[in-house]
Protein backbone atom coordinates (compact mmCIF):
# COMPACT_ATOMS: atom_id res chain seq x y z
CA UNK A 1 0.00 0.00 0.00
CA UNK A 2 3.16 2.04 0.72
CA UNK A 3 4.59 1.51 -2.30
CA UNK A 4 1.30 1.75 -4.67
CA UNK A 5 1.32 5.11 -2.76
CA UNK A 6 4.48 6.05 -3.24
CA UNK A 7 4.70 5.18 -6.80
CA UNK A 8 1.22 7.47 -7.63
CA UNK A 9 2.68 10.47 -5.78
CA UNK A 10 5.65 10.34 -7.73
CA UNK A 11 4.10 9.67 -11.13
CA UNK A 12 1.63 12.23 -10.15
CA UNK A 13 4.21 15.11 -9.42
CA UNK A 14 6.48 14.19 -12.51
CA UNK A 15 3.54 14.11 -14.76
CA UNK A 16 2.04 17.75 -13.29
CA UNK A 17 5.94 19.42 -13.61
CA UNK A 18 5.49 18.60 -17.31
CA UNK A 19 2.08 19.40 -17.91
CA UNK A 20 2.61 22.68 -16.39
CA UNK A 21 4.56 24.01 -18.67
CA UNK A 22 4.98 27.28 -18.30
CA UNK A 23 5.01 27.81 -14.59
CA UNK A 24 7.45 24.82 -14.12
CA UNK A 25 9.96 26.64 -16.49
CA UNK A 26 9.26 29.63 -14.69
CA UNK A 27 9.86 27.66 -11.67
CA UNK A 28 13.24 26.34 -13.12
CA UNK A 29 14.96 29.55 -14.18
CA UNK A 30 14.17 31.46 -10.63
CA UNK A 31 16.00 28.10 -9.12
CA UNK A 32 18.74 27.55 -11.45
CA UNK A 33 19.20 31.68 -10.95
CA UNK A 34 19.73 30.83 -7.50
CA UNK A 35 22.19 27.52 -7.64
CA UNK A 36 24.15 29.50 -10.03
CA UNK A 37 24.24 32.83 -6.90
CA UNK A 38 25.32 29.93 -4.30
CA UNK A 39 27.86 27.92 -6.65
CA UNK A 40 28.90 31.09 -7.98
CA UNK A 41 29.97 32.10 -4.64
CA UNK A 42 31.37 28.61 -3.97
CA UNK A 43 33.92 29.97 -7.07
CA UNK A 44 34.47 33.27 -6.33
CA UNK A 45 35.44 32.11 -2.46
CA UNK A 46 37.91 29.67 -4.28
CA UNK A 47 39.28 32.30 -6.04
CA UNK A 48 39.24 34.61 -2.99
CA UNK A 49 41.68 32.07 -1.15
CA UNK A 50 43.63 31.47 -3.65
CA UNK A 51 44.40 35.53 -4.22
CA UNK A 52 44.57 35.74 -0.09
CA UNK A 53 46.72 32.65 0.05
CA UNK A 54 49.19 34.52 -3.51
CA UNK A 55 49.13 37.90 -1.01
CA UNK A 56 50.21 36.26 1.81
CA UNK A 57 52.95 34.08 0.41
CA UNK A 58 54.53 37.40 -0.97
CA UNK A 59 54.54 38.51 2.19
CA UNK A 60 57.33 37.70 4.45
CA UNK A 61 60.04 39.43 5.90
CA UNK A 62 63.56 38.87 6.02
CA UNK A 63 66.93 38.58 8.55
CA UNK A 64 69.93 39.75 7.93
CA UNK A 65 72.91 38.42 9.71
CA UNK A 66 75.96 40.42 10.51
CA UNK A 67 78.78 39.10 8.06
CA UNK A 68 80.56 37.30 11.39
CA UNK A 69 77.59 35.05 12.42
CA UNK A 70 78.97 31.99 12.53
CA UNK A 71 76.25 29.17 10.36
CA UNK A 72 75.41 27.44 13.32
CA UNK A 73 74.37 30.19 15.35
CA UNK A 74 72.72 31.79 12.50
CA UNK A 75 70.71 27.78 12.31
CA UNK A 76 70.24 28.14 16.27
CA UNK A 77 68.14 31.25 15.55
CA UNK A 78 66.26 29.45 12.80
CA UNK A 79 65.44 26.75 15.16
CA UNK A 80 63.92 29.12 17.72
CA UNK A 81 62.25 30.83 15.29
CA UNK A 82 61.00 27.78 13.69
CA UNK A 83 59.08 27.10 17.14
CA UNK A 84 57.34 30.10 17.87
CA UNK A 85 53.29 29.22 16.94
CA UNK A 86 53.16 32.06 14.14
CA UNK A 87 56.14 31.12 11.97
CA UNK A 88 54.82 28.77 9.33
CA UNK A 89 58.31 28.59 7.24
CA UNK A 90 61.69 29.62 7.54
CA UNK A 91 64.34 29.71 4.45
CA UNK A 92 68.08 29.98 5.34
CA UNK A 93 69.85 31.49 3.09
CA UNK A 94 73.67 31.45 3.43
CA UNK A 95 76.21 33.86 2.41
CA UNK A 96 77.23 31.93 -0.27
CA UNK A 97 74.16 31.68 -1.43
CA UNK A 98 73.66 34.92 -1.47
CA UNK A 99 76.64 36.32 -3.27
CA UNK A 100 75.39 33.53 -5.70
CA UNK A 101 72.42 35.26 -5.70
CA UNK A 102 73.54 38.82 -6.03
CA UNK A 103 76.09 37.70 -8.88
CA UNK A 104 73.19 36.32 -10.76
CA UNK A 105 70.42 39.36 -10.66
CA UNK A 106 73.35 41.95 -11.50
CA UNK A 107 74.83 39.76 -14.39
CA UNK A 108 74.81 42.06 -16.98
CA UNK A 109 76.28 44.69 -14.50
CA UNK A 110 79.86 44.67 -15.39
CA UNK A 111 80.68 47.62 -12.88
CA UNK A 112 79.54 46.07 -9.67
CA UNK A 113 80.83 42.94 -10.53
CA UNK A 114 84.21 44.30 -11.22
CA UNK A 115 84.32 45.65 -7.09
CA UNK A 116 82.62 42.67 -5.77
CA UNK A 117 86.19 40.97 -7.03
CA UNK A 118 87.63 43.76 -5.48
CA UNK A 119 86.98 42.75 -2.09
CA UNK A 120 88.38 39.83 -0.68
CA UNK A 121 86.01 38.57 1.08
CA UNK A 122 82.07 37.92 0.95
CA UNK A 123 80.12 41.16 1.77
CA UNK A 124 76.57 39.55 2.09
CA UNK A 125 75.54 37.96 5.88
CA UNK A 126 73.24 34.86 5.78
CA UNK A 127 69.54 35.65 6.38
CA UNK A 128 66.86 34.22 7.26
CA UNK A 129 63.79 34.40 5.38
CA UNK A 130 60.30 34.02 7.38
CA UNK A 131 57.16 33.23 6.38
CA UNK A 132 54.17 34.18 9.17
CA UNK A 133 50.92 31.76 8.83
CA UNK A 134 49.00 35.17 8.88
CA UNK A 135 49.62 38.41 7.68
CA UNK A 136 48.72 39.87 11.36
CA UNK A 137 51.71 37.73 13.12
CA UNK A 138 54.72 39.32 11.89
CA UNK A 139 54.71 42.09 14.29
CA UNK A 140 54.80 39.60 16.87
CA UNK A 141 57.63 38.04 15.23
CA UNK A 142 59.50 41.63 14.52
CA UNK A 143 58.95 41.97 18.45
CA UNK A 144 61.22 38.74 19.52
CA UNK A 145 63.67 39.36 16.38
CA UNK A 146 64.18 43.01 17.67
CA UNK A 147 64.13 41.70 21.21
CA UNK A 148 67.49 40.93 23.23
CA UNK A 149 67.34 37.27 23.60
CA UNK A 150 69.76 35.27 24.26
CA UNK A 151 69.21 33.12 21.28
CA UNK A 152 69.83 36.29 19.15
CA UNK A 153 73.67 36.79 21.03
CA UNK A 154 76.27 35.24 19.31
CA UNK A 155 78.88 33.60 21.52
CA UNK A 156 80.66 36.64 22.76
CA UNK A 157 76.93 38.25 23.77
CA UNK A 158 77.41 41.10 20.37
CA UNK A 159 74.29 40.61 18.40
CA UNK A 160 74.42 38.73 15.45
CA UNK A 161 71.37 40.51 13.66
CA UNK A 162 72.50 43.14 11.29
CA UNK A 163 68.71 44.36 10.10
CA UNK A 164 65.39 43.22 9.78
CA UNK A 165 63.54 44.02 7.05
CA UNK A 166 60.33 44.49 8.83
CA UNK A 167 60.31 48.38 9.91
CA UNK A 168 60.64 49.08 5.90
CA UNK A 169 57.51 46.48 4.99
CA UNK A 170 55.25 47.27 7.69
CA UNK A 171 52.94 49.33 6.53
CA UNK A 172 52.42 47.00 3.38
CA UNK A 173 51.76 44.24 5.84
CA UNK A 174 49.60 45.71 7.69
CA UNK A 175 47.58 47.40 4.94
CA UNK A 176 48.02 43.90 3.12
CA UNK A 177 46.33 42.10 6.62
CA UNK A 178 43.42 44.48 7.20
CA UNK A 179 42.32 44.47 3.43
CA UNK A 180 42.53 40.54 3.08
CA UNK A 181 40.38 40.97 6.39
CA UNK A 182 37.60 43.29 4.68
CA UNK A 183 37.36 41.38 1.68
CA UNK A 184 37.17 37.74 3.67
CA UNK A 185 34.28 39.58 5.51
CA UNK A 186 32.48 41.87 2.89
CA UNK A 187 32.76 38.54 0.57
CA UNK A 188 30.73 37.24 3.20
CA UNK A 189 28.07 39.41 3.65
CA UNK A 190 27.36 40.10 0.13
CA UNK A 191 27.23 35.84 0.09
CA UNK A 192 24.71 35.50 2.71
CA UNK A 193 22.86 38.25 1.63
CA UNK A 194 22.25 37.05 -2.04
CA UNK A 195 21.50 33.58 -0.83
CA UNK A 196 18.76 34.81 1.52
CA UNK A 197 17.70 36.86 -1.27
CA UNK A 198 17.65 34.24 -4.13
CA UNK A 199 16.06 32.02 -1.61
CA UNK A 200 13.68 34.15 -1.10
CA UNK A 201 12.45 35.09 -4.61
CA UNK A 202 12.31 30.63 -5.15
CA UNK A 203 10.10 30.59 -2.29
CA UNK A 204 7.62 33.41 -3.91
CA UNK A 205 7.75 32.14 -7.20
CA UNK A 206 6.91 28.42 -5.86
CA UNK A 207 3.93 29.44 -3.54
CA UNK A 208 2.72 31.59 -6.65
CA UNK A 209 2.78 28.55 -8.74
CA UNK A 210 0.70 26.53 -6.21
CA UNK A 211 -1.97 29.46 -5.52
CA UNK A 212 -2.57 29.01 -9.31
CA UNK A 213 -3.37 25.31 -8.08
CA UNK A 214 -5.70 26.37 -4.97
CA UNK A 215 -9.18 25.31 -6.98
CA UNK A 216 -6.81 21.72 -7.91
CA UNK A 217 -6.46 21.59 -4.38
CA UNK A 218 -9.51 21.58 -2.94
CA UNK A 219 -11.29 19.55 -5.58
CA UNK A 220 -8.75 17.09 -4.59
CA UNK A 221 -9.84 17.81 -0.66
CA UNK A 222 -13.54 16.75 -2.06
CA UNK A 223 -12.91 13.53 -3.60
CA UNK A 224 -11.62 12.39 -0.63
CA UNK A 225 -7.42 12.23 -1.03
CA UNK A 226 -5.16 12.85 2.10
CA UNK A 227 -3.45 15.12 3.26
CA UNK A 228 -0.30 13.55 2.31
CA UNK A 229 -1.70 12.30 -1.24
CA UNK A 230 -2.29 16.10 -2.03
CA UNK A 231 0.71 17.43 -0.68
CA UNK A 232 2.99 14.85 -1.78
CA UNK A 233 3.29 15.55 -5.65
CA UNK A 234 3.31 18.92 -5.01
CA UNK A 235 6.50 18.32 -3.02
CA UNK A 236 7.84 15.71 -6.18
CA UNK A 237 7.21 18.56 -8.71
CA UNK A 238 9.45 20.94 -6.71
CA UNK A 239 11.94 18.48 -6.28
CA UNK A 240 12.02 17.66 -9.81
CA UNK A 241 12.35 21.62 -10.33
CA UNK A 242 15.68 21.64 -8.09
CA UNK A 243 16.92 18.61 -9.42
CA UNK A 244 16.84 20.15 -13.17
CA UNK A 245 18.03 23.31 -11.97
CA UNK A 246 20.57 21.53 -9.98
CA UNK A 247 21.49 19.62 -13.10
CA UNK A 248 21.85 22.72 -15.49
CA UNK A 249 23.99 24.70 -13.44
CA UNK A 250 26.47 21.61 -12.85
CA UNK A 251 26.79 21.29 -16.48
CA UNK A 252 27.23 25.13 -17.35
CA UNK A 253 29.80 25.90 -14.67
CA UNK A 254 32.03 22.50 -15.96
CA UNK A 255 31.90 24.44 -19.84
CA UNK A 256 32.18 27.69 -18.84
CA UNK A 257 35.17 26.95 -16.41
CA UNK A 258 36.89 24.76 -18.99
CA UNK A 259 36.34 27.58 -21.63
CA UNK A 260 37.28 30.27 -19.31
CA UNK A 261 39.88 28.72 -17.82
CA UNK A 262 41.46 27.92 -21.50
CA UNK A 263 41.14 31.28 -22.99
CA UNK A 264 41.27 33.49 -20.35
CA UNK A 265 43.15 31.72 -17.74
CA UNK A 266 45.99 34.33 -17.87
CA UNK A 267 43.88 36.75 -16.47
CA UNK A 268 42.95 34.49 -13.39
CA UNK A 269 47.22 34.91 -12.28
CA UNK A 270 47.99 30.99 -11.88
CA UNK A 271 44.31 29.98 -10.67
CA UNK A 272 43.13 26.91 -12.66
CA UNK A 273 39.44 27.68 -12.36
CA UNK A 274 38.62 24.69 -14.18
CA UNK A 275 40.69 22.35 -11.99
CA UNK A 276 39.57 24.01 -8.45
CA UNK A 277 35.77 23.22 -10.28
CA UNK A 278 37.22 19.56 -11.17
CA UNK A 279 38.76 19.14 -7.73
CA UNK A 280 35.76 20.59 -6.33
CA UNK A 281 32.89 18.49 -7.95
CA UNK A 282 31.31 16.40 -5.56
CA UNK A 283 31.15 18.92 -3.07
CA UNK A 284 29.69 21.20 -5.26
CA UNK A 285 27.26 18.46 -7.18
CA UNK A 286 26.31 18.15 -3.42
CA UNK A 287 25.57 21.34 -2.88
CA UNK A 288 23.78 22.30 -5.32
CA UNK A 289 21.44 18.89 -5.99
CA UNK A 290 21.04 18.99 -1.85
CA UNK A 291 19.69 22.68 -1.95
CA UNK A 292 18.29 22.60 -4.96
CA UNK A 293 16.04 19.50 -3.78
CA UNK A 294 16.15 21.23 -0.32
CA UNK A 295 14.59 24.45 -1.54
CA UNK A 296 12.11 23.18 -4.45
CA UNK A 297 10.61 20.45 -1.74
CA UNK A 298 10.23 22.52 1.32
CA UNK A 299 9.26 25.51 -0.35
CA UNK A 300 5.99 23.26 -2.22
CA UNK A 301 5.58 21.77 1.02
CA UNK A 302 5.06 24.75 2.88
CA UNK A 303 3.02 26.08 0.24
CA UNK A 304 0.35 23.72 0.04
CA UNK A 305 0.13 23.74 3.62
CA UNK A 306 -1.43 26.18 3.51
CA UNK A 307 -4.44 25.51 1.47
CA UNK A 308 -4.85 22.78 3.23
CA UNK A 309 -5.41 24.22 6.68
CA UNK A 310 -9.55 24.08 6.61
CA UNK B 1 -29.68 7.13 6.48
CA UNK B 2 -29.12 10.50 6.73
CA UNK B 3 -30.57 12.75 9.33
CA UNK B 4 -30.67 16.30 9.68
CA UNK B 5 -31.45 17.32 13.32
CA UNK B 6 -32.53 20.76 14.22
CA UNK B 7 -29.15 21.89 11.96
CA UNK B 8 -28.74 25.57 12.30
CA UNK B 9 -26.06 27.21 10.62
CA UNK B 10 -25.20 31.24 11.12
CA UNK B 11 -22.24 32.81 9.25
CA UNK B 12 -19.84 34.73 11.19
CA UNK B 13 -21.24 37.86 8.90
CA UNK B 14 -25.24 36.89 10.69
CA UNK B 15 -26.44 35.49 8.10
CA UNK B 16 -28.65 32.57 8.93
CA UNK B 17 -28.51 29.86 6.34
CA UNK B 18 -30.06 26.80 7.89
CA UNK B 19 -32.68 27.45 11.06
CA UNK B 20 -33.65 24.33 12.70
CA UNK B 21 -33.83 22.09 9.66
CA UNK B 22 -34.74 18.73 10.15
CA UNK B 23 -34.67 16.20 7.62
CA UNK B 24 -34.42 12.49 7.19
CA UNK B 25 -32.74 10.43 4.07
CA UNK B 26 -33.52 6.99 3.94
CA UNK B 27 -31.33 4.84 1.47
CA UNK B 28 -31.76 4.74 -2.19
CA UNK B 29 -34.00 7.53 -2.31
CA UNK B 30 -34.12 10.46 -4.79
CA UNK B 31 -34.35 13.60 -3.26
CA UNK B 32 -34.47 17.05 -4.47
CA UNK B 33 -33.62 19.74 -2.90
CA UNK B 34 -35.24 23.23 -4.19
CA UNK B 35 -35.25 27.09 -3.14
CA UNK B 36 -34.13 30.44 -3.97
CA UNK B 37 -31.07 31.45 -3.47
CA UNK B 38 -29.26 31.55 -0.83
CA UNK B 39 -32.08 29.28 0.64
CA UNK B 40 -29.30 26.87 2.48
CA UNK B 41 -29.14 24.52 -0.04
CA UNK B 42 -25.13 24.61 -0.63
CA UNK B 43 -24.90 24.92 3.12
CA UNK B 44 -26.99 21.59 3.09
CA UNK B 45 -24.51 20.11 1.05
CA UNK B 46 -21.47 21.15 2.44
CA UNK B 47 -22.76 20.00 5.55
CA UNK B 48 -23.06 16.56 4.28
CA UNK B 49 -19.30 16.48 3.08
CA UNK B 50 -17.94 18.03 6.62
CA UNK B 51 -17.10 21.42 4.33
CA UNK B 52 -19.14 23.13 7.34
CA UNK B 53 -19.96 22.58 10.49
CA UNK B 54 -23.15 23.17 12.26
CA UNK B 55 -24.26 26.32 14.87
CA UNK B 56 -26.15 23.68 16.78
CA UNK B 57 -28.11 20.87 15.74
CA UNK B 58 -26.07 17.52 14.65
CA UNK B 59 -25.72 15.73 10.72
CA UNK B 60 -25.89 11.81 10.94
CA UNK B 61 -24.65 9.86 8.40
CA UNK B 62 -26.01 6.31 9.58
CA UNK B 63 -24.41 6.08 13.18
CA UNK B 64 -21.40 8.35 12.67
CA UNK B 65 -21.76 12.36 13.60
CA UNK B 66 -20.56 13.67 10.27
CA UNK B 67 -19.20 17.35 12.15
CA UNK B 68 -17.37 15.69 14.66
CA UNK B 69 -15.29 13.34 12.45
CA UNK B 70 -11.99 13.76 13.58
CA UNK B 71 -9.80 15.57 10.92
CA UNK B 72 -7.85 13.03 9.50
CA UNK B 73 -11.23 10.64 9.16
CA UNK B 74 -12.33 13.21 6.67
CA UNK B 75 -11.02 11.64 3.87
CA UNK B 76 -11.70 8.35 4.33
CA UNK B 77 -15.57 9.74 4.93
CA UNK B 78 -15.75 11.47 1.68
CA UNK B 79 -15.09 8.24 -0.33
CA UNK B 80 -18.01 7.67 0.48
CA UNK B 81 -19.98 10.21 -1.35
CA UNK B 82 -19.82 10.90 -4.78
CA UNK B 83 -20.20 14.53 -5.46
CA UNK B 84 -20.84 16.63 -8.53
CA UNK B 85 -21.31 20.30 -8.97
CA UNK B 86 -22.26 22.85 -11.34
CA UNK B 87 -18.79 24.26 -12.15
CA UNK B 88 -17.57 20.48 -12.69
CA UNK B 89 -14.66 20.93 -10.57
CA UNK B 90 -12.23 18.66 -12.70
CA UNK B 91 -8.78 18.37 -12.40
CA UNK B 92 -7.50 20.87 -15.75
CA UNK B 93 -4.20 19.36 -15.63
CA UNK B 94 -5.33 15.10 -16.07
CA UNK B 95 -6.85 13.42 -19.16
CA UNK B 96 -10.56 12.38 -18.62
CA UNK B 97 -8.72 8.83 -17.80
CA UNK B 98 -6.69 10.24 -14.87
CA UNK B 99 -9.69 12.15 -13.65
CA UNK B 100 -11.35 9.51 -12.88
CA UNK B 101 -8.40 6.97 -12.08
CA UNK B 102 -7.98 9.67 -9.38
CA UNK B 103 -10.51 9.24 -7.05
CA UNK B 104 -9.91 5.56 -7.02
CA UNK B 105 -6.56 6.23 -6.68
CA UNK B 106 -7.13 8.21 -3.40
CA UNK B 107 -9.36 5.50 -1.97
CA UNK B 108 -5.85 2.93 -2.53
CA UNK B 109 -8.04 1.06 -5.12
CA UNK B 110 -5.40 -1.54 -7.19
CA UNK B 111 -4.02 -0.72 -10.64
CA UNK B 112 -5.68 -3.51 -11.58
CA UNK B 113 -9.31 -2.66 -10.29
CA UNK B 114 -8.66 1.07 -12.21
CA UNK B 115 -7.84 -0.42 -15.37
CA UNK B 116 -11.13 -2.39 -14.86
CA UNK B 117 -13.62 -0.02 -13.59
CA UNK B 118 -12.41 3.42 -15.66
CA UNK B 119 -13.17 2.20 -18.86
CA UNK B 120 -16.71 0.62 -17.67
CA UNK B 121 -18.00 3.98 -15.67
CA UNK B 122 -16.83 6.08 -19.27
CA UNK B 123 -19.03 4.08 -21.17
CA UNK B 124 -21.81 4.62 -19.05
CA UNK B 125 -21.63 8.12 -19.20
CA UNK B 126 -20.74 7.67 -22.93
CA UNK B 127 -17.85 9.09 -22.93
CA UNK B 128 -15.23 6.43 -23.79
CA UNK B 129 -13.92 7.63 -26.48
CA UNK B 130 -12.88 10.95 -25.18
CA UNK B 131 -10.74 9.06 -22.45
CA UNK B 132 -7.55 10.90 -23.21
CA UNK B 133 -8.81 14.56 -23.95
CA UNK B 134 -8.19 17.13 -21.14
CA UNK B 135 -11.36 19.13 -19.31
CA UNK B 136 -10.68 21.65 -21.87
CA UNK B 137 -11.30 20.11 -24.91
CA UNK B 138 -14.51 18.93 -23.46
CA UNK B 139 -18.25 20.32 -23.97
CA UNK B 140 -19.63 21.76 -20.77
CA UNK B 141 -22.09 18.86 -20.71
CA UNK B 142 -19.57 16.50 -21.45
CA UNK B 143 -17.86 17.80 -18.69
CA UNK B 144 -20.44 16.81 -16.32
CA UNK B 145 -21.06 13.72 -17.55
CA UNK B 146 -17.09 13.37 -16.49
CA UNK B 147 -17.69 14.71 -12.91
CA UNK B 148 -20.96 11.98 -12.60
CA UNK B 149 -18.21 9.00 -14.11
CA UNK B 150 -15.77 10.23 -11.05
CA UNK B 151 -18.71 10.55 -8.55
CA UNK B 152 -19.69 7.34 -9.03
CA UNK B 153 -16.23 5.21 -9.35
CA UNK B 154 -15.75 4.06 -6.19
CA UNK B 155 -19.70 3.09 -6.05
CA UNK B 156 -20.47 5.74 -3.06
CA UNK B 157 -23.59 5.12 -0.93
CA UNK B 158 -24.39 8.67 -2.03
CA UNK B 159 -24.33 11.08 -4.50
CA UNK B 160 -24.66 14.70 -4.31
CA UNK B 161 -25.17 16.66 -7.47
CA UNK B 162 -25.01 20.43 -6.31
CA UNK B 163 -27.30 22.35 -8.93
CA UNK B 164 -25.03 19.92 -11.38
CA UNK B 165 -27.50 21.16 -14.99
CA UNK B 166 -27.20 24.82 -13.62
CA UNK B 167 -24.54 25.45 -16.62
CA UNK B 168 -25.91 23.30 -19.04
CA UNK B 169 -28.10 23.15 -22.17
CA UNK B 170 -31.78 21.74 -22.36
CA UNK B 171 -30.20 18.61 -24.00
CA UNK B 172 -27.53 17.98 -21.62
CA UNK B 173 -29.32 19.05 -18.60
CA UNK B 174 -31.93 15.56 -19.87
CA UNK B 175 -28.84 13.13 -19.99
CA UNK B 176 -26.93 14.21 -16.85
CA UNK B 177 -30.83 14.20 -15.04
CA UNK B 178 -31.38 10.41 -16.66
CA UNK B 179 -27.76 9.13 -15.31
CA UNK B 180 -28.56 10.25 -12.06
CA UNK B 181 -31.82 8.68 -12.27
CA UNK B 182 -29.87 5.50 -13.36
CA UNK B 183 -27.73 5.82 -10.75
CA UNK B 184 -30.41 5.49 -8.51
CA UNK B 185 -31.94 2.58 -9.81
CA UNK B 186 -29.07 1.12 -9.27
CA UNK B 187 -28.81 1.53 -5.81
CA UNK B 188 -27.58 4.66 -4.93
CA UNK B 189 -28.61 7.02 -2.93
CA UNK B 190 -28.89 10.89 -4.64
CA UNK B 191 -29.49 14.47 -3.14
CA UNK B 192 -30.11 16.84 -6.12
CA UNK B 193 -30.06 20.84 -5.62
CA UNK B 194 -31.55 22.42 -8.68
CA UNK B 195 -33.36 25.35 -9.88
CA UNK B 196 -34.99 23.97 -12.63
CA UNK B 197 -38.21 23.27 -12.23
CA UNK B 198 -38.55 20.61 -15.52
CA UNK B 199 -35.74 18.68 -14.14
CA UNK B 200 -38.13 18.43 -10.58
CA UNK B 201 -41.52 18.15 -12.46
CA UNK B 202 -39.98 15.54 -14.40
CA UNK B 203 -38.58 13.21 -11.76
CA UNK B 204 -41.60 12.60 -9.54
CA UNK B 205 -39.93 11.93 -6.49
CA UNK B 206 -39.57 13.39 -3.41
CA UNK B 207 -38.93 17.40 -2.74
CA UNK B 208 -37.81 19.05 -0.56
CA UNK B 209 -38.47 23.20 -0.40
CA UNK B 210 -36.03 25.15 1.53
CA UNK B 211 -36.80 28.79 2.47
CA UNK B 212 -34.67 31.09 4.63
CA UNK B 213 -32.83 28.29 5.89
CA UNK B 214 -36.09 26.12 7.05
CA UNK B 215 -37.89 23.36 5.93
CA UNK B 216 -41.36 24.76 4.29
CA UNK B 217 -42.54 21.56 2.62
CA UNK B 218 -41.69 17.89 1.86
CA UNK B 219 -43.73 15.92 -0.89
CA UNK B 220 -43.21 12.70 -1.38
CA UNK B 221 -43.40 12.51 -4.85
CA UNK B 222 -43.62 16.66 -5.40
CA UNK B 223 -43.58 19.27 -7.90
CA UNK B 224 -41.40 22.69 -8.26
CA UNK B 225 -43.66 24.88 -5.77
CA UNK B 226 -42.25 28.14 -4.83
Amino acid sequence: MFWLSAKRVWRGGIQSFFRNGFVSLSSVIIMTITLFIISSVFILNGLLDFGVSQVKEKVDISVYFVTTASEEEVLDVKMSLEALPEVSKVDYISSDQALADFKEKNKGDELTLQALAQLDENPLGASLNIKAKDPSQYEGIADFLNSDSNELLSASSTKIIDSVNYSKNKLIITRASRILDSINTVGLALAILFIVISVVIVFNTIRLSIYMSRDEISVMHLVGASTKFIKGPFVVSGMVCGIISAFLVVTFFAISTYFVTKYYGNYLVGFDLFKYYMGNFFQILGVLFGSGILLGGLASYLAVHKYLKN
Amino acid sequence: MIIFEKVTKIYPDGTVALDEATIKIEPKEFVSVVGHSGAGKTTLVKMLLAEEKPTSGRVFYESVDINRLRHVDIPKFRRKVGTVFQDFRLLPNKTVYENIAFAMEVSGRSEEEIKADVPHVLELVDLFNKAMNFPHELSGGEKQRVAIARAIVNQPDIIIADEPTGNLDPINTNEVVRILKKINDLGTTVILTTHNKGVIDSLGKRVITLEKGKVIRDDPTGKYVI
